[in-house]
């Protein structure tokens, strides 16, 4: 068993609605005034998840529990909202829990977000020192590291100019180098690389999975997943403030990008369109046949039945599916032969889809009714981007005993070559 | 050896009761301190033609309106000792207190970014500014000793600094530190809830001078208003200016019992701030 880091023991963090809001005594006290006249609060905050507050409480996180092992690279998924950076906040001890306990062995350096404490007016140099200091190590600690630091930041010979004459790139290599090279237990990094060319993002990849190979951790969250997938060797997914998954990185991607429809029978009237989509014609309702889980072996069918209504007559309309990664690329598209339908009447369609070729993993679904134009182009009638997810299953029989790395290649699965 | 309580170097849990105080982080953190400070000289006096002449400038200039004001125009009594070196005195201590009480009053405000991101012990800026101040005032103290010598050689010079009290000095300073910090840290404390506070502060600081005996002399108070006068040295500040004057310009004789009062209100307050203090600090990104 390898050695533990940190360890979330049902931890739990509400925030109090309309009362944090007080600022000064005047709010207090209007605030108790609307109170005891049995009035709406005027402070409460509004626009708030409404599902997620009992009481004016909101539940940011509830009862997570996590533990983490030198050599983790943990991804941390979820939407906005999902209490991610609530976890991060109770890690780096910026707030404490309301129940639960965290324990941490080593130290912990978070990368919430970047030069956090630099000064404008300090120096590189200066700045490396009180940065470091901020982060918990002493002078000779960064002494000894300035070197190194200097060398990774590229910063050269404008250490010694005040930062605020840096581009914001030199800014975030000076920060990200002073925070990495602190040698935390654990490493928190949280949208750290939205900035900096796309050279130096590698190279913090490449020191953030060298901090989780030399046997520490690293907690990273991001909404670029490719850098997660490029990163990360284990992952837990968090919707609403709960834990809903922890496990491989790919299958909490994959919840990231995941809708969360699993429903086999669609009302695909509520659905959200683009702009003027689904006027004319108007998709009603999608049934999945031939499943009860959405799950399809490799090379299998999928089967569903697609209802709707349409205003206007089109002798050569086409349905068309296209496919997207747990990541939202496209991957690849499909569509019917051309079909007659007339205005003022309902269709009923009973599709197949042959799986052929898709590589194991979950793919996203976007439905669109059009025609084909003279010139080759679509015209859309009706869209709706995400009508759910399914998943195709891994069998490494079907690809000769080989279990399938969609990271290394990608979501297309040939035909064997044939050698002659 | 995961069981094992001091196998683990940190355990996060709910706010308990009122007195966790991370005294073990705040010396880990020293070093931060310690570059809090240099910070604070360095930016202080960047883009200023006379730079760090104003530590110097500011009390001499606020001296010598003292003296014309209180001393010529409206001819308070100084006990009979140079009005310059009287009003310098606790013009100079009186900026030191203020200073440290200004300045560590919007730590929570000031420093909200940094603190939502990384975890230190809050308590280095507040101690960071009591020492930058402190270094701020010996600069002041010495330019004050240069008078003071200049006036007590003069002859029959009315200066006489009294060697005794003088050892006094070292604990005079911790104690009128301690006690801009105890302050400072009560109301940052309370600003993170009403703001209201902050305008208080420079307000309640300018007020607060006024109950001491920077411009004037207690002994003024003394013999004007002598029932008044136990409840006028219950200001911790009072004793304190009377002692360093007695220090230093010399006075028959001086009681400490005032000046024990003033410390045991300044540990009071201190404790206090820091109690208070810390209990703010573990929850006060969720209010500001």
């Amino acid at each position: 068993m390898s050695e533990r880091l940190l360890e979330i023991d049902g931890v739990s963090k509400e925030y109090r609605l309309g009362q944090i809001n007080g600022r000064t005594l005047q709010h207090d006290l209007a605030s108790w005034f609307a109170r005891v006249r049995g009035k709406e609060d005027p402070n409460t905050k509004i626009g708030a998840d409404a599902a997620r507050i009992h009481n004016g409480t909101l539940h940011a996180l509830s009862g997570v529990s996590l533990n983490v092992d030198r050599g983790d690279a943990l991804a941390i998924t979820g939407r906005n909202g999902a209490g991610k950076s609530t976890l991060l906040k109770l890690i780096s001890r910026i707030t404490l829990p309301s129940e639960g306990e965290i324990r941490i062995h080593g130290r912990v350096a978070s990368l919430l977000e970047i030069g956090t404490g630099f000064n404008p007016e300090l120096t590189g140099r200066d700045n490396i020192y009180l940065n470091g200091a901020i982060l918990g190590m002493n002078r000779a600690e960064t002494t000894s590291k300035l070197k190194d630091i200097i060398e990774f930041s590229e910063i050269g010979p404008f250490i010694d100019t005040p930062v605020k004459r840096y581009s914001s790139g030199m800014y975030v290599k000076l920060a990200f180098a002073v925070a990495a090279h602190l040698d935390p237990d654990i490493l928190i990094c949280d949208e750290v690389l939205a900035v900096g060319d796309l050279a130096f993002q590698q190279k913090c990849l490449n020191k953030m999975r060298d901090v989780a190979r030399e046997g520490r951790a690293v907690l990273y969250v991001s909404h670029n997943m490719r850098t997660v997938a490029e990163l990360c060797n284990r992952g837990v997914y968090l919707e609403g403030g709960k834990l809903l998954y922890d496990g491989t990185t790919e299958r909490a991607i994959e919840l990231y990008g995941g809708s969360g429809i699993r429903d086999l029978d669609r009302d695909l009237d509520v659905m959200p369109r683009p702009k003027l989509r689904g006027e004319s014609i108007r998709m009603k309702r999608m049934c999945m046949k031939n499943t009860d889980n959405l799950e399809y072996p490799m090379d299998s069918a999928m089967e569903f039945t697609l209802s709707g209504v349409s205003n206007v007559s089109d002798p050569r309309l086409r349905l068309r599916v296209t496919l997207f990664s747990s990541m939202a690329a496209p991957v690849t598209m499909t569509q019917s032969d051309p079909f007659e339908i007339r205005a003022g009447e309902s269709f009923h369609l009973n599709v197949r889809m042959p799986l052929d070729s898709l590589a194991p993993g979950e793919y996203g679904m976007k439905l669109s009714l059009l025609s084909g134009t003279p010139k080759g182009k679509s015209s859309y009638y009706d869209t709706i981007d995400d009508v759910g997810h399914f998943v195709i299953l891994e069998d490494a029989a079907v690809n000769a005993g080989f279990k399938w790395s969609t990271r290394k290649w990608g979501h297309v699965r040939l035909k064997p070559l044939e050698i002659h | 050896m995961q069981n094992n309580k001091s196998y683990w170097d940190t355990i996060i849990r709910p706010r308990r009761g009122w007195f966790d105080i991370d005294f073990k982080g705040l010396i880990h953190y020293r070093d931060l301190i310690w570059l809090l400070v240099k910070r604070y000289f360095t930016l202080m006096y960047r883009q200023t033609i006379l730079g760090p002449l104003w530590i110097v400038l500011q009390p001499l200039l606020t001296t010598v309106i003292f003296t014309v004001v209180f001393g010529n125009i409206a001819g308070l009594p100084t006990d009979g000792m140079p009005k310059f070196l009287f009003y310098m005195a606790g013009n100079i201590l009186w900026q030191y207190f203020s200073s440290c009480l200004t300045n560590t009053s919007n730590t929570f405000i000031n420093n909200r970014n940094l603190f939502g991101k990384v975890y230190f012990p809050r308590l280095c800026m507040p101690i960071s500014t009591v020492c930058s101040q402190l270094i701020n005032f010996f600069v002041q103290f010495a330019l004050f000793l240069i008078f003071v010598v200049y006036y007590a050689v003069q002859p029959n010079s009315a200066v006489q600094p009294n060697a005794r009290l003088i050892l006094l000095t070292p604990l005079l300073l911790i104690q009128l530190g301690l006690l801009g910090l105890g302050f400072g840290v009560i109301v940052s404390a309370l600003t993170t809830r009403y703001r209201d506070l902050a305008m208080l502060v420079a307000f309640g600081t300018h007020l607060w001078m006024y109950f001491s005996p920077v411009t004037y002399s207690s002994s003024m108070i003394a013999d004007k208003y002598p029932s008044l006068l136990g409840l006028y040295m219950l200001n911790p500040i009072t004793p304190v200016i009377e002692l360093f004057r007695a220090a230093y310009l010399g006075a028959a004789d001086y009681s400490l019992k005032y000046n024990a009062i003033s410390l045991g209100v300044t540990l009071a307050v201190l404790m206090l701030g820091v109690v208070l203090f810390s209990h703010t600090e573990k929850t006060f990104m969720d209010t500001v």
